[in-house]
Order: structure tokens, then C-alpha cells, then sequence
């Protein structure tokens, strides 16, 4: 499960940083024949063509979090998934937790992850593609080390990128 | 931009597809799939495949048949074998049939990021060298002369051709254009080339004194002619003589001038012994001579008496293809002299060079460059190191509205700050908000930056 008050923080800093309203949904269950057996983890693909049928009408995106560890066929692992300049993402928190890589738990540093892994599918939603950048919010991440190095922000031309495609809902 | 990079995914599994097509689309690929071998195939012809990702073991046509007919319709596309059940037999057979690599689902995405970018970084290094190969071949070199320009290389058949005959040649072109390079260039291609290449310069004597420059004076001819001297033209011998700037000599010297052209023979000023003229003479001007007849400053018999063969070099403004290739050449002329070791120019320097309208032609360039050679720090030569009369656009100016003005400025602005917004915002003195509804305004994009 994904505490509640993680949730609102999220809420209110997708809010505050997107300019755009964001309201948060009752949970949805894992879907059913999501589950690989054999790698004991989560079809993403498969959870996210889920979530698009639960997105209510006036949602313009709209992201899933998730506490279970993800994967697509052809990759060990993904922090997330999001259908380029679509509608739906998701991310996962399994991997962003200290504790999963051996160390004590810590909620700020979860937080600040979550963050980052839910601005980068947001923008991949937006249309924005992996970024050169190292710091930006864009870059590719395929380990938290990479998540732990970007800033918390866009880079310049990923942040107009984003307020231009983001604009007509923003009004 | 950079061209986009295709991949086709090959897969029976919809989710597989899907999946690692949507995972590589986030990096920015364009990216297609096919279900069977038969499908993938009759996708190839529509564009330039970069990458097929092919699974093994698909229903009908398997991946290893697939690679084989990929290989043959497209050579270059790179095919990568994607299995979940490798076995050493398999992947030894896909890589000895030419697979770049066999990579067992699942992958970690850390080295499938890795692979790809390394698969696209070669083709771009493959493409690049052949362009390279090819623009080589294309652009001309004519001894101390480099260009690409169709005109220049016009000019330099030409010039190879009139070398070998002994007609007077009349180069024309505005200062800094390289005239006088090019004579020496035809001096250099005729059979004269041991023998001596004597300039004159016209513009800069005085008529007595460029007289017996040219024609060389007896002992007495003039107050302080305390010794018999030879001309310029007696100098040349059996060699070339260049006469630099005719268009500015006085009508009186063009007289004597066409006298002695038309009889290949001379006097020593003061003298009364005919000497015989053996060089071949090459005549060049800024001037435009037909003007100059019009209004009476240039005697028409020497003009047709000197435009037997006739150059016009054009000037760079027209020729900004060669920019780059000049800059080239300059820098490794001043790397030898200065013992420096500069790469080049970086793309934002390059990018002034080409905005600016260079009135002073290549000469210009060229000494524009030795400057920035000098206080260069680095091994690139940067912004900071032109030092350009006048920063581009602004010369520009005139005939512009005022937003067009705008948007240059802005635009200035943000390459300035490399698209940061809120530092571009503050020095334009607008909020973020207005520089955003500006770009979108004027359309402007972040322009790519070469890793230098």
C-alpha cells in the first residue's frame, strides 16, 4: 500500500509544480493476470492498459502509483511506464525504497524519488522524450543512482516543452 | 535536429511489442512492429531501418530466416536476436549469421540503453565518415586555394587550363577575394614555374616612381638615380608578372602600359635600348574596369588588350559554403606556423562566421582567425575569441520590422543563456510567462549544440 500522506504530498507538489489541478482516486487492485509468475513482478504494460479503462472523463492524465515491483517482458525491471503522449503512467516505488537496496528506510528520500519518477512519465505523457541532460527530470533512469542524481525540476527546454504542451489545460 | 532512428520490433507477443515499444519510443526512436517474419518484411522497403529486434522463435519464418532476409533486402540495418530461451547452439548461429548481438529476455535495461546507444553511435560514425569521404572528394584545392564552390571550381579548370598557354589574364574580384593567390596559382601550374613571380602593386607608387618600378631606370635618368636599376618587368624574366591593382594607374602609364604589351618590348626609363619582354603577365583589379572606361578613367584598348582570359572571383559572401573549408585551412596553416594545436571552431563561433557578411572576403577571414588563434585558451576556438566588427543581424538591420527585431533578439537572448528561461526572462527584463508566450510567438526552438 502506498501511504496516504505520501499520496497528498504527491498531489499537492504535481499541483504546485504543474499549475494544473490534480485530485487523487481511490486505489485501484492489482490487476488479475498482471502477475509473472516465473519473476515474481508486474506486467506494467498490462497494469496500464487497466488503469486507462478506470480514467475518468475529465482527466487529462492521469498516473498510477504502485508499491509492487515492475517489469516489461524484455526488461528485468522498470521504475515506470507511460504511453508516450497518451493519457495513462505508472510508477513504482518498490525500487525507489532504501530498504529494497539493503538500507533503513527513508520516507524523504522515497518521497523526493516518487517525485522525480512521476514528473518524468508525466512528460513522457506530455510528449516529452528521455533528455540529454543528466540532472534533468527527462533523463533516463535506470537506477536510482540516476533517479538520486536528477534535479527535481525540468530541464530549461524540457520546462518549455512541458508549458507549452501543458498550456491549454492549464487556462 | 538529428536524423530520427528507426527500430522494428519482430515479435509474436503482443505485450512484448508493446512494451519495448513504448519503452523505446520514451527514448525518443521511432519505432514500428510486426507480428511474423512475413510482415517485418514488408515493412523494410518503407524507410531506413537503424535496428531490427527480432525474436527467435516466431510461428512460420523463425528470427534466424527473418535476419537473413533483413540482411539481404537491407544490409545495413542491424539485427539484434532476442530470445527467452538461449541456448549456446542458437546464439553461437545468430552471431556467425551476422546477428549484432543475442540478448536474453529479460534484459536489464541498463545495458539494452547501452547497446542501442552504442548501435546507433557506430551508424552515425559510419555515416559521418562516408559524408566525410564524399565531401572530400568534392571539395578542390588549387595550391594555396581551397573552395567548393561550383563557380571556384569552374575557376580552378580554368585556371589549369590557361596556364599552360602564354595569354595575359585579367582577374577580377573585390580586395581580400585572393587574386593575387590565384595568379600564383596559374604561375604555379605553367611550365614558367621555376621562373621568378614578380607583383607590383600599382596602387601603392606614385607614376614616376611606378614607372621605373616597372620599366627600371638608367644611371642619371632621375635626381637620385645614382645607379642603373632593373624594372619588375626585367625581373620576371622568363617568369609571370603580376600586376596588382591596374585599374588604379594613371591614364598617362596605361598609355605606356599598352605600348609595351602590344610590342613585347620596352625602354628603361632614360634609356633607348629596347628590351625584349618574356614574362607572362597577369593583370587583376577590385575595379570595375567597364565603369571605369564609361567615365574615362580607363583606357578601352587596355582593357580589351588585357582581357584576353578573363577571372572573376566571386566574393565569399556568395560562396558561404566555403567558410567552413577556409576556417579549416587557416587553422591548420596557423597550428604549423603558430606551433598551436587548435581543433577548430566551436558551432555557436562557426554559426557568427557564417551570419557575417565578410566585406573583406577570405583575407578578412583569414586574419580574423590568426587573431582568434592567438587568444584562444583552449583547443576550440570560441565566441569570445572573433572579434567581428559587428555582431550579426545587427548590420542586418535595416528593411527588418520590429518584430522580426524581436524575435532575433530574444532569440539572441536565449542562445546567450542556453535556454534558460529564467535567466533569459531577467535579462530581457519580461517575466517567464511573457518569454514563454514569446517563443511560441516567434516559434522558437532550442537549436542542437555538437558535443565539443
Amino acid at each position: 500500500m502506498i501511504p496516504d500522506a505520501m499520496l497528498t504530498m504527491l498531489q499537492d507538489h504535481l499541483r504546485d509544480y504543474l499549475s494544473l489541478p490534480v485530485r487523487t482516486m481511490r486505489a485501484m487492485p492489482v490487476p488479475e493476470g498482471s502477475y509473472e509468475r516465473n519473476r515474481n513482478q508486474y506486467n506494467s504494460t498490462r497494469i496500464l492498459r487497466e488503469i486507462l479503462t478506470e480514467t475518468p472523463a475529465d482527466a487529462i492524465k492521469i498516473v498510477g502509483v504502485i508499491d509492487k515491483d515492475l517489469c516489461i517482458p524484455i526488461l528485468t525491471f522498470v521504475f515506470g511506464e507511460a504511453q508516450l503522449g497518451g493519457v495513462a503512467s505508472i510508477v513504482s516505488i518498490a525500487r525507489l525504497r532504501q530498504e529494497f537496496h539493503g538500507l533503513f528506510p527513508d520516507d524523504g528520500i522515497l518521497f523526493d524519488r516518487l517525485v522525480k519518477e512521476a514528473l518524468h512519465e508525466l512528460g513522457h505523457n506530455f510528449g516529452l522524450i528521455h533528455c540529454h541532460d543528466r540532472e534533468c527530470i527527462m533523463y533516463l533512469s535506470n537506477t536510482v543512482r540516476d533517479v538520486d542524481r536528477k534535479r527535481s525540476t525540468y530541464c530549461g527546454s524540457c520546462d518549455s516543452a512541458l508549458y507549452l504542451k501543458s498550456e491549454p489545460w492549464r487556462a | 535536429m538529428e536524423p530520427k532512428v528507426n527500430i522494428l520490433i519482430v515479435d509474436d507477443e503482443e505485450i512484448v511489442r508493446e512494451s519495448l515499444a513504448s519503452w523505446l519510443k520514451e527514448d525518443g526512436y521511432e519505432v514500428e512492429a510486426a507480428e511474423n517474419g512475413a510482415r517485418a518484411l514488408e515493412r523494410l522497403p518503407a524507410k531506413d531501418w537503424n535496428l531490427a529486434m527480432v525474436d527467435l522463435k516466431m510461428p512460420g519464418m523463425d528470427g534466424i530466416q527473418l535476419m537473413d532476409e533483413i540482411r539481404k533486402a537491407r544490409p545495413e540495418t542491424i539485427v539484434i536476436i532476442m530470445t527467452a530461451y538461449a541456448t549456446v547452439d542458437t546464439a553461437v548461429q545468430a552471431m556467425k549469421k551476422g546477428a549484432y548481438d543475442y540478448i536474453v529476455k529479460p534484459f536489464n535495461p541498463e545495458d539494452l540503453s547501452m547497446t542501442i546507444r552504442k548501435i546507433i553511435e557506430h551508424q552515425k560514425l559510419v555515416k559521418e565518415n562516408l559524408y566525410l569521404r564524399k565531401e572530400l572528394k568534392k571539395q578542390y584545392r588549387l595550391h594555396d586555394m581551397v573552395s567548393k564552390n561550383h563557380k571556384m571550381i569552374e575557376i580552378f579548370e580554368l585556371v589549369k587550363t590557361v596556364a599552360k598557354s602564354n595569354s595575359i589574364v585579367l582577374v577580377q574580384g573585390e580586395s581580400g577575394t585572393g587574386k593575387e593567390l590565384l595568379s600564383r596559382a596559374i604561375h604555379m601550374e605553367s611550365p614558367r614555374k621555376d621562373e621568378p613571380f614578380v607583383s607590383v602593386s600599382c596602387v601603392a607608387l606614385t607614376e614616376s616612381l611606378l614607372e621605373s618600378e616597372l620599366f627600371g631606370h638608367e644611371k642619371g635618368a632621375f635626381t637620385g638615380a645614382d645607379q642603373a636599376r632593373s624594372g619588375k618587368i626585367e625581373l620576371a624574366k622568363n617568369g609571370t608578372l603580376f600586376l596588382d591593382e591596374i585599374g588604379d594607374i594613371s591614364l598617362k602609364l596605361q598609355m605606356d602600359l599598352l605600348r609595351v604589351l602590344e610590342q613585347r618590348e620596352f625602354q628603361r626609363v632614360g634609356g633607348n635600348q629596347m628590351i625584349p619582354i618574356n614574362s607572362r603577365i597577369i593583370a587583376a583589379t577590385n575595379r570595375d574596369l567597364k565603369k571605369a572606361i564609361e567615365e574615362g578613367r580607363f583606357r578601352e584598348d587596355l582593357y580589351y588588350r588585357l582581357n584576353v582570359i578573363s577571372v572573376h572571383i566571386p566574393p565569399l559572401r556568395v560562396r558561404k559554403e566555403d567558410i567552413p573549408l577556409l576556417v579549416e585551412h587557416f587553422v591548420d596553416r596557423f597550428n604549423i606556423e603558430m606551433g598551436k594545436n587548435v581543433e577548430g571552431v566551436v558551432e555557436s563561433a562557426m554559426r557568427l562566421l557564417m551570419d557575417y557578411s565578410w566585406p573583406g572576403n577570405a583575407r578578412e577571414l583569414r586574419n580574423v582567425i590568426e587573431r582568434a588563434m592567438v587568444v584562444t585558451k583552449g583547443r576550440m576556438i570560441l565566441d569570445a575569441d572573433l572579434s567581428l566588427p559587428q555582431a550579426p543581424g545587427v548590420s542586418e538591420s535595416r528593411g527588418k520590422s520590429l518584430s522580426e527585431m524581436e524575435k532575433e533578439h530574444i532569440r539572441q537572448v536565449l542562445k546567450e543563456n542556453r535556454w534558460n528561461i529564467i535567466r533569459s526572462a531577467q535579462v530581457l527584463g519580461i517575466d517567464r510567462v511573457t518569454l514563454y508566450n514569446k517563443i511560441r510567438k516567434y516559434e522558437l526552438k532550442k537549436e542542437q549544440v555538437l558535443n565539443t
